[in-house]
Order: C-alpha cells, then structure tokens, then sequence
C-alpha cells in the first residue's frame, strides 16, 4: 500500500509548492477543482480506496515492475552500477497507466459519468482510453491535430478501446493546445465531466495527485533495491515532460539527502537555440494550464512552442512541485538534445534488448554521459518509463529508413 | 468616484441598462483599434472592456481565440494596450475601460508595475480569467493601490457560499458568466440566469453585468431585464473579423446602435 504524502514536500493547503502551484482556473471550474480536491483528500486517507488501487495496480497493470541490473550497459559504460525501474512492462506499456487507475476510481468515487482527457504522444490517451473501457465510462480524448498525424498507431488504439478522439486545430495543434481545449470542454460539461489530466500538472490537486499515484514507482525501487543491494541508491535519472514518471521515482527519496537526483528534460535541437522543451533550463516562471511554474514563453508572456524529437515531453511547461524543487536545488536539471536520445535508443535496444521509448532514451542518454565517470560502487537507478513500440516511426524516418 | 461607479449612478438615475462592449486590444491591428475604440461611447457604449491578447486563452470559443491571434500577428504586447489606452483618455475622460484577460502576460511584466502602469494611463477596471479570488491576495492591494476595480467572476456553478470569496476584495461591478462554457458559444436558459441572479443580489450590493453568448439586440434586452448591464464580445470581434478595414467602424457603430436601442 502507498503510505501518504510526506509532510515536508506537500503542498500548503491551496496548492503551493513555494511561489508554484495553486489553482489558476476561470471561476466556472473552481467549485469542480474544490470538489475533486475534497474527495482527493478523502480518497488518500481512505485504506479502501488504496486497497482497491492495490489489487488494480497488481493484478490489471502487472506491479511491481521489476528492478533490472542492466549488467551489459554496466560493464560497457565502465563505471556506476546502472538499475533500471521496468515501468515499459506495464500493461499499456508506460508509467501513465498508474494515475490513470488512480483517478479513475476518484472518478467514479465522485459520481462523474463521463472522463476526458489530453494527450501528446498518445500515451495518456491509450491509457485513459484503457481504463474508461475497463470501467464502461465514456471517453473523450483531445489531440493536437499535428499529434494525431504523428502518432497513427495510438490513435488506432484509443479508437479501438472505444474512445472518441477530438482533433484540436487552434493554436499550435499540440500537447499543450489539447489541454487548452479539454480545459475548455470540461468547462462546458462541469456537472458530469472529470477531467483526468495526464501529468503532474495543472491546478491543485491534480500535481499532487498524480505524483501521489505515481509515486508507487519509487516505493517500489526502494524496496527492491534494498532487497538487491541492502541500501540506497546514490543517483536516480529520469526525463521530464510535465514531470509524472519523474516525481514518482523522485518523491520517495526526496528526504533522502544522500541521494542525488537527475531530471533529464528534452533538449531538442539544443537549449540555446528556439527548438526545444527545456521548461527549466530555458525557460522562466510563469501561469498556464491551471498553475505557476516553469514555461517557455516570450518576454511579453505568450506562451512559446515546444520542440522535441519525443512527442511525451512536447511540452512548453513542467509539473509545479519540479519547479520548486529546481528552486531549492534538490533535483539537478538537466538536458539531452534529440540527435543524444537518438543515440541512447538505439544503444540501449542493442546493449540490453531492450528497445525505449523515446522519453526515457533521454534519460538514457544522461546516464550515457554520466556512468562512465563515476566509481564502480556507485549505483543509479534509471526510470524506463515506456517502451519504444510507438516510436519506431519517428526512429525509421530519422534514421532515413522506410518501413 | 471611480469612473465605473460615476456610470452605474448615471445609468440608475437615467433608468437605464449599461451596454458594455469588448474589443480585443490590437484586433485586427493598433491603429484601427484605436479607431474602434474611439468610436464606441459614440455608438452607444457606456462601458468597455478591452481584451489583452494570450496565446493560450482557455476560456475564450473560437471568434476570441482567433482575435487574440490577429492582434499577437501584428505585434501586440501588454505595453501597447496601455499605450492605447492613453490615447483613447487624452479625448475621453468619461467612459469607464476596463482591461480584461489572462494571468500571464500580467505575470510577466510584474503584477505591481502593471497595476501602477495601468492606473497612470487612465484604466478603470482589470478583470484577471484565470485568477480565481484564492490566488489574488495580492492582487487586490495592487489594485486599490492605483484606484482600479478589481472585477470579479460569478458563473453558475456559484454557489452562495462561494459569492463570499469572490466579493471579498471585488469592487466596480460584478460580471456574471451567464452560462457555463466559453466565450461566443450558447445562449443563456433565461429563468436560470434569473433565479441564480436573484440569489447573487442578496449577497452583493456591486452592480451586476451579464455576458457570455449574448449577441442581438433581442438577446440583450432580454437579459438586461434581469441586470443593471450586459457585455457583447463575440459578436462584436466577429464583426471586425469580416468588415473591411475602411468599412469596420461604420458598420461596428450601427450593430452597437443597435444593442444600445434595445436597452431603451
């Protein structure tokens, strides 16, 4: 069972991470917002909630997933010991199906009829799709109109699952255009609707929420650890979009003082250039999407484009408690550009015979740079949080290969 | 007085309902918005309400999307409103304007200095979408600070407890989402507007605005009925959208004529 947030990293009691957080939602939504954080409130206190989450997460999405020694990458890099947390087994193959389970038990718990949700990569969307079938709920998925033509495969999946797909055409016709346009949705259907939102971010309480939800992955890794080594990592990688697989692993060993901490955003052509989604590293703070924190934006506030090779880290912001935590410099944040996690996908599909999804082949990509210069003893704990099914047409067309 | 207070004691002397007009800042371009602005207390609006462009505005439909889109294009910013704002008070000390639109473009010039920004140039009113009462604490103090109404939402999912938040630190007028959803879409169910109209009247003594898919003459006597104003947006900024540039005010000025009439 999941125990409860840790006091000295929950937000105060309207939503702050420090000057981050909160709930930046026109008047319409609020009293929903303020609804879904009593029955979250409820719901976390509540062994039979966590109880019902516990045999879902066991029997339906296969947990625990197993902590694998990656022996091969090890010896090859030379260096720190490398574990990777296996979330790419999950059933749907990525880390989104745990707050997906989650939230749709609040959901129901809540009396709500019908789930919309956004999605980027269409990840979030399959797994929203997956269990709105499991538990017969109508599902509206919102998907850029640019995302759709750049992932058929999911968007066959969620059609098959039964949910409805809306092509978002304003603005940009991306990840970010999707919640704008879910936002907008759900403000039109508050009586009926719950919005499950697909990351760490928008108002309270969906960061803490999911993260709560999320956090699973590193109760997990810290247990199989000590089982496997008798003590704690020295370092833990994972990339970041809006910050879900990251803060699951991260948030257990917050408190953890020893343990070093990597979030790994995407690059895209470089930070220095206009192309990429380095929220943190490139971009500054500001209010989108129901909270303060990180964006990329102009010096007026607009709200720029997103660039990068992986459409799940697509994403002009980042989840408000990773904000905070880059404040008080807890997690170091750092950047792999594309052409990086291109090179990591494929090592690591040949070096392990595992083949990543793009997201976490940046993670990758970090440990690539960093196993190598640390000592044998030093053991990291890498998140995979997503398997590469999905992305092996974007690999073949940058490769210059035709399948 | 605050200009919006001197215009609702005008309006309840004179008898009469507000008619308070939104235009996008900038839209379609600077000057012929200045020019737009300009022509409207002539046309018949007692209020307005000027719309600062976002490229991420959640809670507008399509018509002020699509604006805010224009006037971004042709390069508008945050400093270029105020500036019009000056212009349009150097012939126009009277009409209240009220300057509407999203968290961050205001984050990103300094929330302090631009509610000193905004009082020097003449801005009577700001209403922030996306700043719900429990994150504008701090807002307030700016506000009174420069001797401008912070305008509050109230919608249908108010409840009556909830109108005890908004109203805290809500002055001018309160603007009444008449139905739940975005901007220039549906029309308002008249009788719930009225029973949830009636309920907001015993917990505020601000004069009411209704807006939001409020688009004829007919429309806006209807709903005026029941309010001491109404607010026409998309309708307007639809028709800047299809008028020609050299035709825009001429035609903008006859549809507001228009809504002025039906409000007697």
């Amino acid at each position: 069972m999941i125990k409860n947030t840790n006091a000295k990293t929950s937000p105060d009691e309207n939503g702050h991470f420090g000057a981050y957080g909160g709930r930046y939602v026109a008047e319409t939504l609020m009293p929903l917002i303020l609804e879904v954080e009593e029955h979250w409130t409820k719901a976390k206190n509540d062994p039979k909630f966590w109880a019902e989450f516990d045999v879902l997460a066991k029997d339906y999405i296969g947990r625990p997933s197993p902590l694998y020694l990656a022996k091969e990458t090890t010896k090859d890099l030379g260096g720190a010991k490398v574990y990777f947390k296996r979330d790419e087994l999950n059933h749907t193959g990525a880390h989104k199906i745990n707050h997906c389970i989650g939230q749709i038990l609040l959901a129901k718990q809540m009396g709500k009829k019908k789930i919309i949700a956004e999605t980027g990569a269409g990840q979030h969307g399959v797994a929203t799709a997956t269990v709105c079938a499991l538990f017969k709920m109508p599902c509206t998925v919102f998907m850029g109109a640019e995302d759709i033509e750049r992932q058929k495969p999911n968007v066959f999946r969620m059609r098959l699952l039964g949910a409805e797909i809306i092509s978002v055409t304003s603005g940009s016709g991306t990840l970010k255009d999707a919640m704008n346009e879910a936002l907008r949705h759900w403000v039109a259907h508050v009586h009926d609707t719950y919005y499950l939102i697909g990351t760490v971010a928008g108002p309270h309480p969906y960061p803490e929420m999911v993260r709560d939800f999320q956090s699973v992955i590193g109760k997990e890794a810290k247990e199989q650890l000590m089982e496997k080594e008798g003590r704690l990592p020295d370092s833990l990688v994972a990339c970041i979009g809006g910050g879900s697989n990251a803060m699951g692993l991260f948030h257990p060993f917050i408190e953890n003082k020893e343990v070093t901490i990597y979030g790994v955003e995407a690059g895209g052509h470089g930070v220095d250039t206009d192309k990429h989604a380095a929220s943190i590293t490139g971009g500054s703070s500001g209010i989108l999407h129901g909270m303060k924190s990180y964006f990329l934006q102009d010096k007026d506030g607009q709200i720029q484009e997103a660039h990068s090779i992986s459409a799940g880290l697509d994403y002009p912001g980042i989840g408000p408690e990773h904000a905070w935590l880059h404040d008080h410099k807890r997690v170091n944040y750092v950047s792999v550009t594309d052409e990086e996690a291109l090179e990591a996908f494929q090592y690591l599909s040949r070096m392990e015979g595992i083949i990543p999804a793009l997201e976490p082949a940046h993670a990758f990509a970090h440990i690539m740079k960093l196993a190598p210069t640390l000592p044998k003893d030093h053991i990291m704990i890498m998140n995979l949080c997503g398997r590469g099914d999905k992305d092996i047409f974007t690999v073949a067309e940058k490769l210059g290969v035709e399948i | 007085m605050s200009r919006i207070q001197t215009t609702f004691e005008q309006l309840k002397t004179q008898k009469r309902k507000g008619l308070i007009t939104f235009v996008m800042g900038g839209d379609p371009d600077f000057e012929t918005s200045v020019e737009i602005l300009n022509a409207l207390p002539k046309a018949g609006a007692d209020l307005i309400e000027i719309g600062m462009p976002f490229s991420d505005p959640v809670a507008d439909g399509e018509t002020i999307q699509k604006a805010g889109i224009r006037a971004l294009k042709n390069g508008m910013t945050l400093k270029k409103i105020l500036k019009m704002v000056k212009i349009f008070r150097e012939d126009n000390q009277e009409t209240p304007l009220i300057l509407m639109g999203y968290s961050n473009p205001i984050h990103a010039y300094g929330e302090a200095l631009f509610f000193q920004d905004a009082g020097q140039v003449g801005v009577d009113g700001v209403l922030i979408v996306d700043t719900p009462p429990e994150e504008g604490q701090d807002l307030i103090q700016c506000a009174h600070t420069n001797e401008i109404d912070l305008i509050r939402l109230a919608t249908p999912t108010t409840d009556r407890q909830r109108m005890g938040k908004i109203t805290q630190g809500a002055s001018g007028f309160l603007y009444y989402v008449s139905i739940a959803g975005v901007t220039g879409t549906a029309s308002a169910d008249i009788n719930h507007v009225r029973t949830h109209i009636e309920m907001l009247k015993t917990q505020t003594d601000l004069p009411i605005a209704i807006g939001f898919g409020i688009k004829t003459p007919e429309d806006a006597k209807e709903m005026s009925a029941l309010s001491d104003a109404i607010i026409v947006g998309s309708a307007l900024v639809q028709t800047i959208e299809t008028t020609p540039r050299d035709k825009v005010v001429e035609i903008l000025t006859v549809q507001i004529r228009a809504l002025s009439r039906a409000l007697g």
